[in-house]
């Protein structure tokens, strides 16, 4: 299953770079929501994959009794999900006031700190 | 910069009294230990400092620190004495004392640190603080660029230093000087030496203004006179020459280490003194005799020839004596006069006795005539440079350096108190107060003791100096003002010949070598382009890499992505053979077909709820990865995250505008995007495919249950093992929220107005 995970992972990245190359800041978000899933899938392939064995240790025993999903990458994507939700509502709120102060979502006719009239 | 009447003296506040006396306590302590350092003992204290890296705070004092430390903190007091009087009444006075004891306390660690690292630290803080010292008039734009000049200069020497002493404790196994030193095989038939020996030039050659690194220092003179004083004589400038005597023993002794220091310590001292003759300012004048001393230094380390090294510890006291001396008093010259400029200056024998006797003696000394110790260290350093390598070289240096020196000696001590006035000065002359007096007169007594009873500097420092740069013991030469008819007395018969010549005509002379000057590289205005074309260049890669344009740096970001992860997969042999797929249950299709596809709506759709409805699709479908390979912990977590994703984006799409349509496929961005897609499908899949380290996932496995008390290891792993990074992930979406709220909160007003 991991070079089908890897082809996976290579179109959301596709997909996300491309998004986020269009200047148009709600794109540039929905780029940014992609590119956080290809990064968790890279480091929860990267750890292998084990399919239907949770890493948990049954009562009674002190270790897993065989071969569970490698609990590491697991552990690492669960901290990733959630900073990069909190990543992600922080630029929405962000794209959002400037949508408000600005009244554009263009990120090239945001000028306010480097006019154009400035740039030589 | 007098005070008012009334007023308490400087001198009597904490910040001027205590300065001074921490100097005195120092100098007395580090006397102390003479009689031991002169039976040859070396004394050493350490503490560990970072163990894993073998690196501990170690000091030794060896004859080499101790005559080192005692001119530190001896001429330390003095200067900071000195000080209290010359700045009394200074706005920062006590900000200027803080400096200058920092900066003693920093050139002290610099010369009995015995680890590499710890070395390095008081290296660079002694660049810190004369930079602070050297712009301490920061008022005037001279001043501040002369400072950064230093600081650019010594810091980018000390960057070559930092590399050489990483490369050094590297390759001998030992961050300890003592150690590298006690190794049995010499480091210099080492396969890094050359590169070794290449950075430590740097860095000495930059801290001890060696030609072409020459020009900072004259610049440094912007600072106060009591701190050029101390940084010519004893300190920072010597930096340099300590490093090159403290390494003698493991990197000189080589053809190389001995060419480039005969090539370049000859240069700068001839150089040096033919600059010197050329000022009109005294101070000027002073401090390219410093340059001419540093060259010298350099110059006699260049071989262990024990005459030449005894010649170079010997002239190294006797500089600090009568540099620190003469710079006080130009000091009390320009203090009491308002002029340092030897034209103008003249007839102060009436009005100044006291420096004016202080000045001769130290003249004196300076030009090395007898029975001062100027003479006697003259003396050694021709029969030393008889002895090495190059003699001829070598000693042709050193009697052009000298006869020019004694000229200069005549222009600065003399002249200035003896001849007519040369016009109006802009002060009345009057004496100097007692604490600007004491250092001129201390150090001029001790050239004339030391030149009378020489064993009090040869048995406690030159001797056991001369073992420590030799590393072993070797022949000391003996110093004494009589040696009989010999060479050396006849080449000081030629230097005073020489000298009195050049003083005679030397108005002439200054003349001449002004007109040669003009013709010459000006190393200052090099500098200058150097720092305009280094600037130019960060504006033009700033102007590419930084356009303004979120898109061109997006492009600059993923390149360089790009770039890297090619690096990567060819660094590691690239892809050898097409991977294995596996066949697939329609489940997993089902999956793979659902994140292509959302991904493809998210992209190609101008409706904002299509486009997020396809996000949420591909975040389900990556869910539901998790469920299918084990994790249901991270996919509940994604669900739930991916719910709160569509919710917040659908509520913000209604007050957003409409997705611009796109005409047709953005072919530049699209080739890109398939670029990263690519490798990042190639390097995942090289990955996935080699071997794995699972030794910390063992170790979880094993102990979730017996130390954490948690069956489910991802949990336990994310509130017991990794609680830490857990409680850092939970701050940051706090902060995030803390962050948008103030966003939505904070300033309504402009959309009000």
């Amino acid at each position: 299953m991991e070079p089908v995970l890897a082809i996976v992972v290579g179109v959301l990245m596709t997909a996300s770079v491309y998004l986020m190359l269009s200047g148009n800041m709600l794109r540039f978000l929905f780029g940014l929501i992609l590119i956080s899933n290809a990064a968790n899938l890279v480091i929860f392939t990267g750890g292998r994959l084990t399919p239907g064995a949770p890493a948990l240790i049954p009562t009674g025993a002190d270790s897993p009794p065989g071969e569970v999903a490698n609990a590491l990458p697991q552990a690492l994507v669960l901290t990733a999900i959630v900073i990069g939700f909190g990543l992600l509502a922080f630029a929405l709120v962000l794209v959002f006031r400037a949508y408000q102060s600005l009244g554009t979502l263009e990120a090239d006719d945001m000028r306010v700190a480097e006019p154009e009239e400035d740039r030589k | 910069m007098a005070g008012t009447p009334g007023r308490r003296s400087d001198l009597y506040t904490i910040s001027g009294a205590l300065p001074v006396l921490i100097a005195a306590a120092l100098f007395v302590w580090f006397l102390g230990m003479a009689p031991a350092v002169a039976d040859g003992e070396v004394l050493r204290w350490a503490i560990p400092w970072v163990p894993s890296l073998d690196i501990s705070i170690s000091f030794v004092v060896d004859g080499l620190s101790l005559s080192f430390a005692l001119l530190i903190t001896g001429i330390g007091a003095l200067v900071l004495l000195y000080s209290c009087a010359y700045l009394d009444g200074h706005e920062h006075f006590s900000r200027f004392m803080l400096y200058l004891t920092l900066f003693m306390l920093s050139m002290l660690g610099l010369v009995v640190a015995d680890n590499l690292i710890v070395l390095f630290v008081f290296w660079e803080l002694t660049t810190i603080t004369s930079y602070l010292l050297i712009g301490f008039s920061h008022a005037a734009p001279d001043s501040r660029r002369s400072a950064l000049q230093a600081l650019l200069v010594t810091a980018a020497g000390g960057l070559a230093l930092l590399a050489g002493m990483i490369l050094l404790g590297v390759s001998a196994g030992s961050f300890e000087l003592s150690e590298i030193r006690a190794m049995d095989e010499p480091f210099t038939e080492h396969a890094m030496y050359l590169p070794v020996l290449i950075l430590f030039l740097l860095g000495a050659f930059t801290k001890s203004a060696q030609f072409p690194f020459h020009f900072w220092l004259p610049n440094a003179m912007a600072a106060p006179t009591p701190v050029s004083a101390y940084l010519h004589s004893a300190t920072m400038v010597k930096g340099g020459v300590y490093l090159l005597a403290r390494m003698h023993p493991t990197l000189g002794a080589t053809e190389i280490w001995t060419w480039t220091l005969i090539l370049f310590g000859g240069f700068t001292a001839v150089f040096a003194m033919v600059m010197a003759l050329r000022q009109t300012d005294l101070k000027l004048a002073l401090a390219y005799t410093t340059l001419m001393a540093l060259g010298t230094l350099t110059l006699f380390l260049a071989a262990p020839v024990g005459y030449a090294i005894t010649g170079m510890m010997t002239f190294l006291i006797v500089h600090s004596l009568y540099k620190a001396g003469m710079f006080l008093v130009v000091g009390i010259i320009d203090h009491e006069t308002g002029t340092r400029d030897a034209r103008l200056l003249g007839g102060l024998a009436r009005s100044m006795p006291v420096t004016t006797l202080a000045a001769a003696v130290i003249g004196l000394s300076m030009a090395g005539l007898p029975p001062f110790v100027g003479f006697i260290g003259k003396e050694i350093l021709y029969a030393g440079g008889l002895e090495m390598p190059g003699a001829v070289l070598v000693v042709g240096a050193a009697l052009i350096a000298n006869i020019l020196l004694f000229a200069t000696a005549f222009i600065v001590a003399f002249k200035p108190f003896w001849r007519p006035a040369g016009g109006e000065l802009p002060k009345t002359p009057h004496e100097g107060p007692w604490p600007m007096l004491a250092g001129p007169l201390i150090l001029a007594a001790c050239g004339l003791a030391f030149g009378l009873i020489p064993w009090v500097i040869g048995g406690p420092l030159v001797t056991p100096g001369v073992h420590a740069v030799l590393g072993r013991e070797g022949t000391v030469a003996e110093l004494t003002l009589w040696h009989g008819i010999n060479l050396p007395l006849i080449l000081s018969l030629v230097t005073f010949a020489g000298g009195t010549a050049v003083y005679l005509r030397h108005l002439w002379l200054r003349a001449r070598i002004a007109e040669a000057e003009a013709r010459l590289i000006d190393f200052d205005e090099r500098w200058d382009r150097f720092l305009d074309g280094l600037k130019a260049v960060a504006a033009w890669q700033t102007r590419i890499l930084q356009s303004g344009y979120l898109t061109n740096y997006l492009m600059w970001i993923f390149a360089t992505m790009s770039a890297t992860l090619l690096v990567t997969i060819a660094a590691r042999g690239g892809i050898d053979r097409v991977p294995e797929f596996p066949t697939l249950d329609l489940t997993h299709w089902i999956v793979v077909a659902l994140v292509i596809a959302g991904s493809a709506v998210a992209v190609f759709s101008i409706s904002r709820i299509a486009a997020i409805a396809g996000l949420g699709v591909v975040g389900i479908a990556v869910a539901l990865i998790f469920v299918l390979y084990g994790a249901p912990d991270v996919a509940i977590t994604q669900l739930l995250v991916e719910m709160l994703i569509v919710v917040l984006f659908a509520v913000a799409a209604l007050h957003l505008p409409l997705l611009p349509k796109e005409h047709g496929v953005r072919k530049v961005h699209a080739g890109v995007a398939l670029v990263v897609g690519g490798l990042t499908t190639a390097l995942l899949m090289m990955a996935s495919d080699g071997p794995i380290d699972r030794n910390l996932t063992d170790y979880f496995e094993v102990t979730s249950w017996p130390e954490a008390f948690g069956r489910n290891i991802v949990n336990v792993i994310l509130v017991d093992f990794r609680a830490l990074d857990t409680f850092g992930e939970i701050a940051v979406v706090v902060i995030a929220a803390i962050g948008a709220y103030a966003l939505l909160k904070g300033a309504p007003e402009k959309e009000a107005s």
